[in-house]
């Protein structure tokens, strides 16, 4: 295949190895580049003309990916590449001061690679440490509950050739995989309920489904209420049906663990405690559904999980419950939140940009590779092995009317005791925040930036799929935080991960956030409220996928429940003329080039 | 025998390029019709300069892209009942605008005067200065539509617009009766 292409420059042996790994296969393209910029530490122009000519696509096919994914990059990365995590609630948290200790010690700042290649800084969005924020990552390790001391003295180790591991986690060659994660992030369970963190038998649940037909399982499960816990809330019985009666001699079953959503960290716990019940569940759909391969799509912010996930893998291959019928590859994904959508999520996995598909045809009779693919959340995968060992009636009993059993709830913000809290759907927002210690919460954002933002009087609110929706986020905003600040954020993240494909999200997004720093100035009219919902309502309605569907939502919900902050800033127009136009500030960037005052509207009190 | 007050209408040109101004021209042979009914006050038409009385109709061409067309804009606000954006400038900005997309740079102003006075490819400016005559208004920031400044009443879209629609606007709010465009008449071409 090599030699019918033309390949620029001399073949790389180093790289035609990386992609014989995986098969020169272009469904693996993000595996390969992962490994080409984990070995190089950047993705340049020859490579991708080796990758091209040897898996056998256009060079601009490997480009597309390349670029694309955030933790691939085009420019040589530092050996060691810090990214801070800079969510709102680790800028809340101190976020400034780690920034500044590690730009002091290793003498580049933010966004810069050391001219000795040793160090990357950057950010990066929600990287799912929002309990023990500031966080960061580094390379392929967390660093969490930074401090400026702490951050030097990380630098320091760095610098002194010590690895990131080592710097972060005193004698970690001799611990297990488990052990390593958990020296080097806090589960925080602050709740187990009786679902997912309690006592929990190890594959109870597949021997019991290992005795029913398939058509019963999904009834089974159809019959205990449960729903997609990811955000959607569809019915997963439901789903499975669909994907078993698609004809099809191949199937698929994925588990999305790309937990973007930031303040969501629950899956998270889920991987690091209850990793052998997901593989369970993905086992379970895979006899109902009729598949043989499975996938689990990890997002790249977890990396540090990869090597205990393998581990129990192949301990769960050793002991027979996995490897013969059904097998579980790991995908990891590259920094990019579109990547938590179903149809973006198969096209990673595919090896291409992660951009959403036209639906339909959905998932379960077209996804990964053109097969009939179920695609679900960890904890509802979870929550299926155990409803097949206890029984549908057993969880259909837990929850409210139409929601179902218990939801994993990851706080963090303002509260005395944030992480995660299992709990029967149905309670009310003020009993989760009296729990989490957060009585004093003058704003709460359940479900992320795409879902909503409450006031106090929401707190009575109860949340289900039908009242206040969350796939497990709740930050908690005390009064002291400026509202405008987070919606503000929240749009610049939209902006930063929106995948580029549809217009109204690309443009629309970034039009939203620059009306928003309008209000912010003080320099917004009625007729910005106005255009604030127009542009918001035009989004919604033309945008292709569930991020552009939702993005405008932090501007929408804050509208709707803090109406008076968005008062108190709007100036009204006086005689026709608008009192947000400022002259000053608009002459001003002139005033300096010319050297001289206005002669219009600066006065002149020589005379 | 007192003959009724005529109303009078004023015009000006801002950050545009007189199009507008020649597009008002369009209207062709109508335009005796319409002398017949209104007085041109302040207008580059009749070369008045400043306002010499109060007017019903202010017609603005193009935005704003420096101090002495905000302070005119103003002043047009002041002096008329209705004020009109005519043409794409006066409504969004149009050409001008097009600075408005040096965004990444931490001075765009500068970065944009140093294009069009020193370092652009194709120039011949032998004292490699910016202009800076005190007689020059001082530029803002990034060009502003006209409704960024004041409230604008009614805006005829084009560019430039026809006579056809300049005058037919013209007319019906003479005779009180505009209630905004037609759905067709509003197009891409």
């Amino acid at each position: 295949m090599a030699t019918e292409t033309k390949v620029k420059s001399p073949p790389d042996a180093e790289i035609m190895a990386i992609c014989d790994r995986f098969g020169s296969d272009h469904h693996r393209m993000l595996d390969i580049l992962l490994a080409v910029q984990e070995e190089r530490r950047c993705i340049t122009p020859s490579t991708m003309d080796t990758i091209a000519a040897v898996v056998g696509v256009t060079r601009i096919a490997v480009e597309g990916v390349a670029s694309f994914y955030s933790f691939l990059s085009l420019a040589p990365k530092g050996r060691v590449t810090i990214r801070l995590c800079d969510d709102i609630v680790d800028r809340f948290s101190g976020l400034d001061a780690v920034v500044a200790a590690f730009e002091a010690e290793l003498g580049i700042r933010m966004g810069e690679t050391s001219a000795d290649q040793a160090f990357s800084l950057e950010f990066t969005p929600c990287i799912g440490m929002c309990d023990q924020a500031p966080a960061a990552m580094i390379n392929d390790v967390v660093a969490t509950k930074l401090t400026a001391e702490r951050a030097t003295a990380i630098a320091r180790a760095l610098k002194q050739g010590m690895s990131p591991a080592e710097a972060l986690v005193a004698d970690h060659d001799v611990l297990s995989p488990y052990q390593r994660v958990r020296a080097l992030v806090d589960n925080n369970i602050r709740q187990s309920g009786e679902v997912l963190l309690g006592q929990v038998p190890e594959d109870a649940g597949l021997r019991a489904a290992a005795a029913m037909a398939p058509s019963a399982i999904i009834d089974a499960v159809e019959a205990s209420g449960l729903r997609g816990c990811g955000g959607a809330g569809f019915t997963t019985g439901r789903k499975w049906r669909f994907a078993a009666a698609a004809p099809s001699d191949r199937r698929f079953v994925i588990c999305n663990a790309d937990e973007g959503e930031p303040g969501t960290f629950k899956d998270r716990v889920i991987l690091t405690e209850r990793a052998d019940l997901v593989f369970e569940g993905m086992t379970i759909a895979a006899r109902a559904a009729g598949a043989r391969e499975g996938i689990l799509y990890l997002r790249g912010e977890y990396l540090y999980l990869r090597e205990h996930l393998e581990a129990v893998l192949a301990a769960r291959r050793a002991r027979g419950v996995l490897g013969a019928n059904f097998d579980i590859r790991i995908q990891m994904g590259a920094g990019a939140y579109i990547c938590g959508e179903e149809g973006a999520l198969i096209s990673s996995c595919e090896g291409l940009p992660g951009e959403p598909k036209t639906r339909p045809p959905f998932p379960v009779t077209r996804g990964y590779l053109g097969f009939p693919t179920v695609v679900n959340n960890v904890e509802t995968f979870a929550h299926v092995a155990r409803i097949l060992d206890r029984g549908a009636a057993w969880f259909h009993a837990m929850g409210t009317e139409k929601s179902h059993g218990t939801k994993l709830f990851s706080i963090s913000g303002d509260c005395a005791r944030p992480g995660v809290y299992e709990l029967p759907y149905g309670l009310t927002l003020r009993e989760l925040l009296s729990l989490a210690g957060a009585e004093n919460a003058a704003a709460v954002q359940v479900g992320g930036p795409s879902g909503t933002m409450v006031g106090r009087d929401s707190f009575d609110r109860r949340l289900t799929f039908d009242d206040l929706a969350t796939g497990g986020a709740v930050i908690v905003f005390s009064a002291r935080r400026n509202i405008l600040e987070i919606v503000d954020y929240y749009m610049s993240f939209f902006v930063h991960e929106s995948c580029g494909y549809c217009t109204p999200c690309r443009v629309g997004n970034v039009f939203l956030k620059k009306a928003i720093e309008k209000f912010r100035k003080g320099q917004a009219n009625d007729d910005d409220i106005a255009y604030l919902k127009d542009l918001s309502a035009t989004i919604i309605e033309t945008s292709r996928c569930g991020l552009g569907q939702t993005s405008p939502n932090p501007v929408l919900s804050s509208l709707q429940n803090f109406p008076l902050i968005y008062a108190a800033l709007t100036k009204p127009t006086q005689d026709g003329v608008k009192a947000t136009f400022d002259i000053q500030s608009a002459i001003s960037g002139a005033r300096d080039i010319a050297k001289r005052r206005s002669y219009i509207f600066d006065k002149d009190f020589s005379k | 025998m007192t003959e009724a007050r005529k109303p009078r209408v004023a015009t000006v040109s801002l950050a545009g390029c007189f199009g507008c101004h020649m597009a008002v021209l369009d209207i062709d042979e109508r335009m005796i019709a319409l002398m017949g009914r209104v007085e041109f006050d302040r207008s580059p038409l009749t070369d008045i300069k400043t306002f010499t009385q109060r007017c019903d109709i202010g017609i603005i061409e193009g935005g704003c892209c420096n101090e002495e067309n905000v302070h005119t804009l103003i002043d047009f606000r002041k002096n008329c009942d209705v004020l009109i954006a005519l043409g794409q400038c006066a409504i969004m900005g149009g050409l001008p605008a097009m600075r408005n997309a040096i965004m990444h740079s931490r001075e765009p102003l500068r970065e944009c005067l140093e294009e069009a006075y020193i370092s652009g490819p194709y120039l011949r400016n032998a004292t490699r200065l910016i202009p800076n005559d005190p007689v020059l208004p001082l530029i803002l920031d990034k060009v502003y539509p006209c409704s960024d400044i004041v409230d604008i009443d009614v805006q005829i879209p084009g560019c430039a617009p026809s006579g056809d629609i300049i005058f037919s606007t013209l007319v019906a709010l003479l005779d009180g009766k505009f209630k905004g465009f037609a759905r067709e008449t509003l197009r891409f071409d």
